[in-house]
């Protein structure tokens, strides 16, 4: 991977730069601060494309492997694109015991995306994720920062047609 | 104000906003689990009223951490009358405003009714939720305001540094630490002293204090309270490790999922950076410190310490075999102490109040207190701090209220995914670190699920092993396959594919894992498995031997014919004439569970 040409081309070059000022900025051994600045990466770009991945190596002198190694590693990094809202169903124990594995499938019913992948339409990304901490509330789905608790899975109808419906007002 | 000495701090002190500035203090749960049901805009809304009936000079809105009590949240809290508001809503804050802030009447029907109660109860220190309860490392969590490094200072925030590097030698701090008998909080339950002792005694000057805030476990969320609620006592705490162990840089991992508390802990040490309080020559001292973030990105093994350091230096989060140890050789290969958020917590409280203090509290070789997070079956979700040696049908019964619906508990699993089950046989014991390993479940971190009699275990046990499974790293073999091993015997015994052999296999399995794994995440993954296995056999040998029943049936005594579940019934498994009982074509059911959310009169069987 270390001779593969690096193609930007795909990549906003606003963005790069912004990634760029970030890095600059990092105080120290850089290498030390790889996930870090994937996160920052993911922030502006929503998800690491392989020549993201690429760039983001060579500018700290990192070998493309390594750097992938890392974001296959730490679920929080997408490397395929996301829908504009990700919706994650919690399925930490509480949710698990109060019944999430049935909001889980009617949310991927009404959005007609696959587990972990986007819907067709581009809108949602639907993961299942890890204990977020909001056991009181169980079951727990969170739409981007938004956090929906006691869910029911009749609840998820309105859910979905909440986001669709803001989609359909700003075109 | 920037503090330059101690008598700088004893002075801010005194000009520090108090709560009995003003006639009344409403306190507003802004942590995470109340953020959620809007509790930010209730603040806002009554922000806006005190400007607007000109009521601000007398009344203090503060918007604080968490109550613990979340499964109620969102809660507003009325100092000095000590009201506890619950589930409170956008439209309830006029009458709050109107009755309780002007004319000082108590708004009744926000009041929490305790099940089977008669009376109201006023005032929030006769709830059942609080009166057991002992609060230590919560103890500003819900009291005041985290963002603001004044109200910790009023409540004696930084007076334990002040006196740790005014009066102790760091030796002195190891002691008392020590003495108090205080127990690493995340887990194993080392002795906190002496890991700073076994650190400090490593010669080198470039040491590390890592405060480990990746709290994973499903269930528990302590840490991330404790940071959202009160950020300035962890930081406090860190420094007084440095000191103790010479090091003077700090570093807090912390799960990037805590956009709340990391955002908090940003403000925390910007500003005590601002007042000297982080930085160099800490009170005119020769103490230096320094203290950093570094977030997570979503991987469970990195709770573990060697893992996570192996995270911080930007590197995929493997564990390493110990020894060498962190105390060793851990960040960048020097001596490292990694203590956690509710360990560090703890250590502003005993130094304030003395070892003394702190090991006459708990039991004989657990002291202090232990926070719980209560989830599952319950009818108080929450945090709640005990002292240890309480028992589990106290926190259960006393201060969880029992089952929501009333029905009977028959195990607690705790310590999540290392952890194993309490069945209801064992309520009675008291809660410490050697009891519950006598019981072949362990502390963890301290998450409680509880379950009733409706309840799987079979199920439970394998969706803690799909969690191990999915999390483990992958570097050392008896974890990476032997828990998918593990898990696939155990779905397929679920789906009645099993055999009886399969339940030696799989105690056999579980055992050489234990034994064999490289980190704490595989030499405890079978837990769950294990002790289910051994309380509750029969429920494992119903798969094996594949008599447990699958399908739905109908009580046909119960049964009114009323024909909802028959009218509900995804694939016309239900038959029946109008007022009479129907039953279930059990070869047909899916065991969707439509008919028992349908039927009005309880009559529908659970599997």
């Amino acid at each position: 991977m270390r001779n593969k040409i690096l193609d930007t081309s795909t990549l906003d070059k606003e963005l790069l730069k912004q990634l760029d000022a970030y890095i600059d900025s990092l105080e120290g051994d850089k290498q030390e601060h790889l996930i870090h600045v994937l996160h920052k990466a993911q922030d502006l770009f929503s998800y690491l494309p392989q020549n993201l991945q690429l760039y983001i190596a060579r500018k700290l002198d990192l070998s493309g492997a390594r750097v992938n190694g890392v974001v296959t590693f730490y679920s929080y990094f997408n490397e395929k694109p996301v829908g504009k809202y990700i919706i994650s169903v919690c399925m930490g124990t509480a949710c698990f015991v109060k019944g999430a594995d049935k909001v889980l499938e009617r949310v991927l019913e009404l959005t007609g995306a696959d587990k972990n992948e986007m819907s067709k339409d581009g809108l949602f990304t639907v993961k299942d994720v890890r204990c977020i901490g909001a056991c009181g509330l169980a079951p727990v789905m969170t739409v981007n920062d938004k956090v929906y608790g006691k869910v029911k899975p009749k609840d998820v109808d309105d859910i979905i047609r909440h986001y669709r419906s803001i989609q359909y007002e700003n075109k | 104000m920037r503090i330059n000495n101690y008598n700088d701090l004893v002075e801010w002190k005194k000009v520090c906003p108090r709560k009995t500035d003003y006639k009344i203090n409403v306190l507003v749960c802004n942590g995470t689990s109340c953020l959620s049901s809007d509790s930010e805009m209730l603040a806002k809304l009554l922000e806006k009223e005190m400007i607007e009936r000109n009521l601000k000079a007398d009344i203090r809105i503060i918007k604080t951490g968490c109550f613990g009590f979340c499964g109620q949240g969102p809660i507003i809290k009325i100092e000095p009358d000590d009201v506890t508001y619950v589930q409170v809503k956008v439209e309830d804050i006029s009458e709050i405003v109107e009755s309780h802030l002007v004319n000082r009447i108590v708004v009744n029907r926000l009041l929490y009714k305790e099940p089977n109660q008669k009376e109201l109860v006023e005032q929030s220190s006769g709830m059942k939720f609080y009166k057991k309860q002992m609060r230590i490392a919560l103890r500003n969590c819900g009291e005041i305001d985290p963002e603001n490094i004044e109200d910790y200072i009023v409540n004696n925030g930084y007076f334990a540094l002040a006196k740790v590097l005014q009066e102790y030698t760091p030796d002195e701090v190891i002691k008392i630490i020590k003495d108090s008998g205080l127990r690493g909080r995340g887990g194993g339950g080392f002795n906190t002293g002496l890991k700073w002792e076994l650190t400090r005694k490593v010669p080198g000057k470039e040491k590390y204090i890592v405060c480990n805030a990746d709290e994973g476990d499903p269930g528990a969320f302590m840490d991330r309270s404790i940071l959202e609620g009160d950020p300035h006592s962890v930081l406090e705490a860190m420094m007084i490790a440095g000191y103790a162990i010479g090091s003077n840089q700090g570093l807090i991992y912390i799960r990037a999922e805590y956009g709340v508390a990391t955002d908090r802990l940003y403000k925390a040490i910007s500003d005590a950076k601002e007042a000297g309080l982080i930085g160099k020559n800490i009170f005119g001292t020769e103490f230096s410190f320094d203290i950093n973030i570094k977030l997570g990105a979503g991987a469970f093994v990195c709770g573990e310490e060697t893992a996570l350091i192996r995270s911080m230096e930007g590197f995929r989060g493997e564990p390493n075999k110990k020894p060498p140890f962190p105390s060793v050789q851990g960040f960048r290969g020097k001596p490292t102490s990694v203590n956690n958020v509710e360990t560090f917590a703890n250590v502003p409280a005993i130094i304030l109040n003395g070892s003394k203090w702190f090991s006459s509290i708990g039991t004989e070789k657990s002291k202090g207190t232990k926070v719980f997070a209560l989830a599952g079956q319950i009818r108080n979700n929450g945090l709640v701090e005990v002292p240890m040696g309480t028992t589990f049908r106290e926190i259960i019964y006393d201060i969880g209220g029992g089952h929501p619906q009333g029905k009977e508990i028959k195990a607690i699993q705790i310590g999540g995914p290392s952890g194993g089950v309490i069945t209801k046989d064992f309520f009675d014991t008291k809660i410490d670190y050697e009891s519950l390993l006598g019981m072949g479940a362990m502390m963890g971190s301290g998450g409680m699920i509880i379950m009733d009699e409706d309840s799987d275990m079979v199920k439970i046990a394998k969706f803690y092993l799909e969690f191990t499974q999915d999390e483990s790293c992958g570097k050392c073999t008896p974890c990476r396959i032997g828990t998918k091993r593990m898990y696939e015997i155990l779905e397929n015994l679920v789906n009645m594919k099993g055999k009886p052999e399969d339940l030696d296999r799989l105690r056999y399995l579980g055992e050489n894992i234990k034994n064999t794994s490289l980190c704490g995440l595989g030499q405890t993954a079978p837990n769950p498995v294990l002790s289910t296995m051994k309380h509750f056999r029969e429920e494992y040998e119903a798969y094996a031997y594949r008599t447990k029943k699958t399908t739905y049936s109908i009580d046909p005594k119960l049964c009114i014919g009323c024909t909802k579940c028959a009218r509900n019934c995804p694939v016309d498994c239900i038959e029946g004439k109008v007022k009479e009982p129907h039953y279930i074509d059990e070869s047909k059911c899916i065991a969707c569970g439509a008919c028992y959310e349908a039927c009005p009169v309880h009559a529908i069987i659970k599997p």
